[in-house]
């Protein structure tokens, strides 16, 4: 069966050069790094939005933006991080560019759905981001789009959000089908299962995920548009709809969503931390069983975004524990990551800062998920800020700083160049330092009386939303010496030879950047992609 | 394990336990508390920043340590030890979360419980019926169905004596409140100290959520599904009333205030406020 042969287009068809990453091109790494710089490009957008949203906040009334465009901004903001920058980073990235390399493939599977999968983004991306400039348009009703309020704004904003949505979700199952396809299906001979590197389980488990929960919602936001468009009744209670039933349905597939944000990212972590401590994966086993428990528990758990909703008391108390239950198998990742730094031979270079970063944001982020998986407590943070500064622990201490420490770890992949490390560090103490004072003083602000998504508060809560704002406007400087770091890499950076980690999982077996069809000859058998100490004598 | 490094982390784990008490029980995070439900919330609080303090300064703290102790040394290109697991230890780690999750699971089922939140809501609504004579709920739909909400009936609560009933409409951008004990209608919610309150609730528009920080409750009000909401007062004093579901423009604005009367106070405010006409 010939699954994958790029190479026909690529030799003729295909652009060569830097055109080659505006075309619609079947290559696996050439469609990774699409996902990975039109990422950027919109968490750049999905930034500016934050810094409305935090500008907004400096003075307790509503004064730099109106209202409703403050709405729109707020929901814009999560749509644009959550669809078009972490899940097809996290996920379209890296996945694309890896998950061949690491099961021995030419190409995914599926190269041409690839394409698709990719090519689906810009036109969503630009859509979504138009509605914002057609007056009154854009949608206002939070990426949440709770009827009935999404029923009753402006109707041509949240049909386009719609759409656009529907678009990413389209993109999210393809790239999850092929991801399953790829790990399960074109593994070279004798390369088991469980001598995958962690990310490919890591993915295997996202993919499962997206492939189960994606379409969930996409129905859901098809039945929400006849609402808005036919005026059907199926969230309209003066109709007889039922707006509870409309969040059972999105939360099937939004908290699976988080995991699908997460699990790539914890796949991320377990690749870098063996190479940089020298030591091998702790706990192989017991981290892919991990991650199987955390698809089951994840597909379990949506109810507790409801625990303040018309929900009865034995439901609340189900979600409860099984929200509750997702600390174990957590708990066990985090405790197997600190057991392979331990004795290791630690660099702490920018790759291992951001990683390391991650596992002390996450643990927060986590700490303070368990306490909100407690319905008592719950019942007083739910829909504050404290549930903001919670998730962005998660988000983006928790998976953003992983797309960053992975961009150091792989860029000498991607063009042969090691990034440097000076503005690397100067990248991460601004982006860990300004990340806390955004997110921490917001955990008070929320116990303490501040509901999320208003452009106003009490006077008494200005010290510290400015506090939070000084570390947004951190956040945003902390771009630039990235930025900087990219473009003056690309003109002098310093080779990075084939290997510079001296890594032994697959991708890092071939020249940097790889061929177009990843491996001069056969593709090597990694059977021990965490083998380290375990040769010393073959060490150069 | 030589006794000198056994020592050192049983120092190490008993200063961090320590620590995590200390933290818990003194750093105030939460506002004035105002309700029955306030205090057990505190307490539930208290033991939750506990154990977060501990495992989250432990985990941070063994994670820097490591990456002092273990940093590479310059020039040193060997690999570190292969191990690649170790299933007691591994046992260990699994255990740990799952014995905090379970304890902290029984403790908030047992919190949520005193709270009233396990209370069947709609038998409830139907023994309440019956105690308060002709009170309407909701224009003669009294087979309506309550869908949520936090029920009376909690071991903690107040004082065994007459509920008093309010109906709570929200509106863009407004909590208007009914007594219908007296047919009272008001912008501000007032509740005697001291006697428990059952709140009705139903949306006219959107889903809306009435929430107040310092009796540490929230319910989300909600159109075309009734929902309740109970609490005793305990503190009197004014306590900002927050809507907290995005619900339009001018959501941040959609405030309203509680206040609590000592209970000599709330009647002079429920006879001044009567409607002169309440013959019906």
């Amino acid at each position: 069966m010939t699954l994958a042969n790029p190479s026909d287009f690529d030799g003729n068809l295909q652009p060569q050069g830097w055109l080659r990453y505006l075309s619609f091109s079947l290559d696996h790494k050439v469609i990774g790094l699409q996902y990975l710089v039109c990422g950027f490009i919109f968490y750049l957008i999905g930034g500016a939005l934050a810094g409305v949203i935090r500008t907004e906040l400096i003075s307790p009334i509503s004064d730099f933006v109106s209202r409703e465009t403050y709405n729109e901004v707020l929901t814009l903001h999560g749509t644009v991080m959550i669809f078009l920058w972490i899940v097809p980073v996290v996920n379209g990235a890296f996945g694309n560019y890896l998950i061949p390399f690491y099961v021995g493939a030419r190409d995914m599977a599926f190269p041409r759905l690839n394409a698709v999968a990719f090519w689906l983004i810009p036109p969503a991306g630009i859509l979504l981001i138009s509605s914002y400039f057609i007056a009154g348009a854009a949608a206002q009703s939070g990426w949440t789009a709770y009827p009935p309020l999404s029923l009753t704004t402006p109707a041509a904003g949240q049909v386009v959000w719609i759409l656009s949505v529907l678009l990413l979700g389209g993109s999210s199952i393809f790239g999850g089908i092929n991801f399953i396809a790829t790990i399960l299906k074109l593994r070279r001979p004798g390369l088991k299962l469980m001598m995958l590197p962690m990310y490919c389980w890591a993915m295997l488990g996202t993919s499962i995920l997206v492939v189960l929960s994606t379409p969930v919602l996409a129905g859901t936001l098809i039945l929400l548009s006849f609402d808005i468009i036919a005026h059907t009744g199926f969230f309209n209670p003066t109709m007889g709809g039922n707006v509870v039933v409309y969040q059972h349905l999105f939360w099937f597939y939004s908290h699976p969503a988080v995991y699908i944000m997460v699990l790539p990212a914890f796949g991320l972590v377990s690749e870098i931390l063996p190479i940089h401590a020298r030591k091998p994966l702790f706990g192989y086993t017991t981290m892919v069983y991990s991650i199987m428990a955390i698809v089951f528990l994840g597909l379990i758990v949506w109810a507790h975004h409801m625990f303040t909703s018309g929900t009865p008391p034995w439901m609340r108390l189900f979600f409860t524990i099984a929200t509750s239950f997702i600390a174990v198998p957590t708990g066990i990742k985090f405790f197997n990551w600190l057991a392979t730094l331990w004795g290791g031979k630690i660099a702490l270079n920018s790759a291992m800062l951001f990683s390391c970063a991650f596992i002390v944001n996450f643990v927060f982020g986590g700490i303070t998920g368990v306490a909100l998986a407690q319905v008592p407590f719950d019942i007083h943070v739910h829909d504050t800020y404290f549930v903001v500064g919670h998730f962005h622990y998660i988000v983006y201490g928790g998976t953003v700083f992983v797309i960053f420490g992975s961009l150091y770890h792989w860029h000498p992949k991607f063009t042969g160049r090691l990034l440097n490390e000076d503005l690397g560090r100067l990248h991460f103490l601004l982006t860990f330092v300004g990340f806390n004072l955004c997110f921490a003083p917001q955990h008070w602000l929320g116990l303490n009386g501040m509901p999320r998504r208003v452009a106003e508060y009490d006077p008494a809560f200005t010290t510290l939303n400015q506090v939070s704002s000084v570390g947004a406007l951190l956040m945003a400087i902390s771009t630039l010496p990235l930025l900087i770091n990219v473009v003056v890499t690309a003109i002098n950076g310093k080779e990075a030879g084939d290997n510079p980690w001296n890594a032994l999982t697959s991708e890092w077996l071939t020249s940097s950047p790889p061929p177009v069809e990843n491996w001069h000859g056969e593709a090597p058998l990694v059977t021990e992609p965490y083998g380290y100490g375990q040769h010393p004598e073959e060490k150069a | 394990m030589p006794i000198r490094t056994a020592l050192a982390v049983l120092t190490a784990t008993t200063a961090l336990v320590l620590t995590g008490l200390w933290v818990g029980n003194n750093v105030n995070m939460l506002p004035l508390g105002a309700s029955s439900n306030a205090s057990t919330y505190d307490d539930l609080f208290k033991v939750l920043f506990s154990i977060g303090t501990v495992l989250f300064l432990g985990i941070v703290i063994l994670l820097v340590y490591s990456l002092f102790r273990f940093r590479r040394r310059s020039g040193d290109v060997s690999d570190g030890l292969a191990i690649e697991g170790n299933l007691p230890l591994e046992i260990v780690w699994t255990a740990i979360p799952a014995v905090v999750v379970l304890f902290v699971g029984l403790y908030s089922y047992d919190i949520y419980e005193r709270m009233g939140g396990m209370a069947t809501l709609n038998d409830h609504m139907a023994m309440d019926h019956g105690a308060m004579q002709q009170v309407s709920v909701k224009e003669g739909d009294s087979a309506g169905r309550v869908w949520g909400g936090i029920g009376v009936a909690g071991i903690d609560a107040a004082p065994a004596g007459p509920v008093l009933p309010v109906e709570v409409t929200a509106m863009q951008f407004a909590f208007i409140f009914h007594y219908p004990g007296s047919d009272i209608t008001s912008g501000e919610l007032h509740v005697p100290a001291g006697q428990q309150v059952e709140l009705r609730m139903e949306a006219r528009d959107v889903i809306h959520a009435f929430w107040v920080p310092q009796f540490r409750l929230k319910q989300d009000v909600i159109p075309g599904q009734p929902t309740v909401l109970s609490f005793t007062a305990t503190r009197a004093g004014t306590y900002p009333i927050i809507c907290a579901e995005l619900c339009g423009p001018y959501h941040g604005g959609m405030r309203s205030n509680v206040v609590v009367h000592e209970p000599d106070a709330y009647d002079n405010w429920l006879q001044q406020n009567t409607p002169n006409r309440t013959t019906t």
